[in-house]
């Protein structure tokens, strides 16, 4: 099979499954029992706390393990929200873009609901969020602006930095500080993700984008941001996440992060040729193609493992199909493929209507692809094209 | 496991009388304004003992798995059929004949009668 939908999920790396394992019926404490099994435990969480912390320029402190990136999200905006809500009088505002992951954009819909204000920030045709609309936006009562770090659907990298530079500056001359949280999930694996050059207060991750197993997430929140805890029960995670630590996957999630940071560079470089080589082929071979998201210019705010395209008069969930019987896995944002039964909200968000979100088609690469099967897809794809177009009753 | 059955991936795979009648005597077109599907059928009628029945038919479908599958299957259902008989087939008949499809997809990609209705219709419009 040839597997090119790594947005959506990692292979569990075998050597990390290694580092996992004993976690599970060997050294199977409870991290917080005193005696040895349960101290093994508690000092390999709190090692892992301390890997992470590492990585992404924090102290071991400020990180919080949590099941997924959807908790993480909840967590940091639901919490910085509902804390800032139970002490303010008045209605707290939040700023966020139109083209967030759906934990974040049903998080804030779900807070107007109880009282705050929510700006969704629109992008420009390439996915890119302008951070002149964020300084117009930002108000007396703005508590929080979450920006995703890089787009899932087409891998525009947003400016995180600048807006982080922004926010610090903006703070020293405001009453009611701005907390920044992003949502780093895609960002990680080929982006630098230190926390304190990207300014951010908050940010989120999830395993099973870079390798880890799923189930498995990180909330970094800054010393001093004060958030509401989502669960109630024991201590665990400085009181801010109860219920018992999932070691394996702690130690499993530290162990990916360690190997996806320090590949970072040389992976992203390979990753990238390929997906040139994807791009390029396509557009070539496929007459009438968009290529969504970023444009060739502004490649080096894409993703390198994101090629994202829409197929004008064919439908997105045929186009997988026809893939999968092929033995290529890839995604669709076209409303047939949701579930939800409407188009991919980023590229409408993005200017693009229905009938062209319709036959949209994501590629996303991964470590282990190879040039061979960028070339089968390339033979692959374009008479699945065709034959779809033949069929269509737009000419 | 597969999101759709067997029946359904067949007519997928190879879906039965593709294409366009250029002298149609009927054409019916129905599309789903919230996801953007379109069915396009065209259908030849013929006289046969004093009763009209469907003596060709194609289609055309810019849709998902199962728009194309109900396409096909309502154009095997209905050829060589009476109009009388075709008229009776509804969306459900062509769901069922295809054994099921995921509840999600029921009602937005199962418009295929409807075109069907729709060219016969445009066929006693014509007269």
């Amino acid at each position: 099979m040839i597997y090119l939908d790594h947005a959506a999920t990692t292979a569990l790396d075998k050597e990390i499954f290694e580092t996992m394992k004993p976690y599970f019926s060997e050294k199977y404490g409870n991290p917080s029992s005193i005696y040895f099994l349960g101290q093994e435990a508690k000092a390999a969480i709190e090692e892992a706390r301390e890997r992470v912390a590492k990585i992404l320029g924090a102290s071991p402190g400020e990180i919080i393990f949590t099941s997924c990136a959807t908790e993480s999200n909840n967590l940091a905006i639901r919490g910085i929200i509902n804390y800032q809500l139970a002490i303010s009088k008045k209605p707290v505002h939040i700023i966020t873009s139109s083209i967030e992951h759906k934990s974040v954009l049903e998080t804030c819909k779900g807070l107007e609901e109880k009282g705050a204000e929510a700006t969704y920030l629109s992008v420009d045709k390439e996915g890119f969020v302008n951070i002149e609309d964020l300084k117009k936006a930002i108000k007396e009562n703005t508590v929080l602006v979450s920006i995703m770090y890089a787009n899932n659907e087409v891998g525009s990298i947003q400016p995180i930095k600048e807006i982080g530079a922004y926010l610090k500056d903006l703070n020293k001359r405001r009453k009611q500080p701005v907390a920044f949280h992003t949502d780093a999930v895609q960002g990680f694996q080929y982006a630098e993700t230190d926390v304190q050059s990207l300014g951010v207060d908050a940010l989120s991750l999830t395993g099973h984008k870079f390798y880890a197993p799923k189930g498995v997430g990180i909330l970094y929140l800054k010393e001093g941001i004060k958030v509401e805890s989502q669960q109630t029960g024991g201590s665990q995670e400085n009181k801010k996440r109860a219920g018992t630590e999932n070691v394996p996957y702690i130690v499993a999630i530290a162990e990916a992060m360690a190997t996806a940071s320090s590949k970072r560079q040389v992976a992203g470089g390979q990753i990238r040729k390929l997906r040139d080589k994807l791009i390029d082929g396509i557009l070539e071979k496929i007459p009438g193609t968009i290529l969504t998201g970023p444009a060739k210019e502004n490649f080096a705010n894409r993703l390198p493992n994101n090629a994202s395209f829409c197929f004008p008069k064919v439908e997105g969930e045929s186009i997988l199909i026809n893939l999968d019987f092929e033995g290529i896995a890839a995604s669709s944002g076209s409303a047939c493929t949701s579930g939800s039964l409407e188009p991919s909200h980023v590229l409408i968000a993005m200017g693009y209507d229905h009938t062209i979100a319709h036959g949209s088609i994501r590629f996303t690469l991964g470590k282990d692809n190879t040039e061979e099967e960028i070339d089968e897809v390339l033979e692959k794809l374009p008479p699945i094209i065709e034959k779809l177009q033949k069929m269509s009753p737009l000419r | 496991m597969a999101l759709y059955n067997d029946i359904v991936m067949d007519h997928f795979k190879t879906p039965r009388n593709v294409g366009e009648i250029p002298d149609a005597d009927g054409v019916g077109e129905v599309g789903n304004p919230i996801c953007g599907d379109i069915m396009k059928i065209f259908i030849k009628v013929e006289k046969k003992d004093g009763k009209e029945y469907i003596s060709d038919i194609k289609f055309q479908t810019l849709g998902c798995g199962a728009a194309v599958a109900t396409s096909s299957m309502v154009t095997e259902i209905v050829k060589g059929k009476t109009l009388e008989e075709a008229e009776k087939v509804t969306n459900i008949t062509v769901a069922d004949a295809l054994q099921g499809l995921p509840p999600v997809k029921l009602h937005c990609s199962n418009l295929a009668a409807d075109a069907l209705i729709k060219a016969i219709e445009d066929y006693r419009s014509r007269k």
